[in-house]
């Protein structure tokens, strides 16, 4: 390997560290809930690396013990993965003149890694291409080997691990600082965080994401002159 | 298994190609040789802050704060992690001490 990619994995490392406890955890569990299902090790390793996208797998597993409808299958992933379009719309330039590795930086966007991929400072002699590619390579691992083992050894594993998930939602509080520091307006977190406390009431846990993110785009979009001009100020 | 492996092959498929339409949709509509409309742009810079928190809002959304304990162990999770946060910016820090924080609560207090 040589020094420009040594020293990105190097920077990389550290921030992908709490995803490896919190992809380990969820990974190990879906490995188990689909052992419990009865599905082969061979399911949960497959589907962790190429659908890559934590919730929908979970989703996934059940659609494969419906009856048999892609189409279906394929709208409902449209609607739970819907979130990623707006990651890619904020992705548009960071990925930009990252050669061919764009394809698999797009490829492996999950909540996770596009929240590290944008809110991370990267040092301006780290090569920021290969700092991506990392963080989304190592994200990646981390899931599907959690998977792979949870599949393989589900039922032996002992330890009290209660709660151990919450590393994500602490994560996400840490990320979300991290931006409201650099930014000077915070209009758009309110909006983001009442718009979906309100959908959570109003539609319940399993529906809410969707109009969510609908309400945000509406009102992000009518509010683009004062907020521009407070960005600005 | 109701469905034949070559139903499973073609639903996972499916679920692939939606997940992966809804990665690349964006880049497609926008290549990086054209210069991405204003508008987009500024979606681009607006959308991130509020993701973060509809994720937060997420991650949360089968806690109950009408019933005991009240999302207390999240609250005080998401407190020590916020604290930590602003006392250190160690992310690590502050990660690991919320996430114990809430494990000790709900393997202890709250058990």
């Amino acid at each position: 390997m040589d020094g420009v990619r040594l020293r990105a994995l190097k920077t990389a490392f550290p921030y992908t560290v709490p995803i490896f406890a919190g992809f380990w955890f969820l990974g190990l569990t879906y490995g188990v809930y689909m052992n419990v299902l009865g599905f082969s090790v061979w399911y949960p390793a497959i589907m962790s690396a190429a659908i890559f996208a934590g919730s929908m797998e979970f989703v996934a597993a059940n659609l494969l013990l419906a009856s048999f409808n892609p189409l279906q299958a394929f709208l409902m992933t449209l609607m739970i993965n819907a979130r990623h379009l707006f990651y890619g719309i904020s992705m548009l330039d960071r990925f930009r003149g990252t050669g061919r590795k764009k394809i698999y930086l797009i490829y492996g966007m999950c909540d996770e890694t596009f929240s590290i991929n944008y809110t991370a400072q990267i040092p301006p002699q780290v090569n920021r291409g290969w700092f991506m590619f990392y963080v989304t390579l190592l994200n990646q691992l981390y899931w599907v080997s959690g998977a792979v083992i949870g599949g393989l050894f589900g039922g032996m594993i002992h330890f009290n691990t209660k709660g151990l998930d919450f590393v994500m939602t602490s994560m996400f509080v840490v990320i979300l600082l991290e931006q409201w520091f650099k930014e000077r307006d915070h209009t758009s977190a309110w909006i983001g965080g009442g718009t979906s406390v309100l959908c959570l009431l109003v539609l319940g846990p399993d529906q809410f994401v969707l109009l969510a993110m609908l309400c945000i785009l509406v009102l992000i979009t009518l509010l683009r002159k004062p907020l521009e001009r407070r960005a600005a100020a | 298994m109701k469905m034949s492996l070559l139903q499973q092959i073609i639903t996972i498929a499916a679920v692939v190609l939606g997940t992966m339409l809804t990665r690349f949709l964006p880049f497609l509509f926008f290549p990086a040789g054209r210069k991405t409309p204003p508008f987009v742009q500024y979606l681009g810079r607006m959308l991130p802050l509020s993701v973060f928190s509809l994720l937060i809002v997420y991650c949360l959304r089968h806690v109950s704060f009408l019933q005991s304990p009240y999302g207390l162990p999240e609250l005080l999770g998401i407190g020590v992690t916020v604290a930590l946060h602003a006392w250190k910016r160690q992310m690590l820090l502050s990660i690991a001490g919320g996430t114990l924080t809430y494990m000790l609560l709900v393997q202890t207090v709250w058990a």
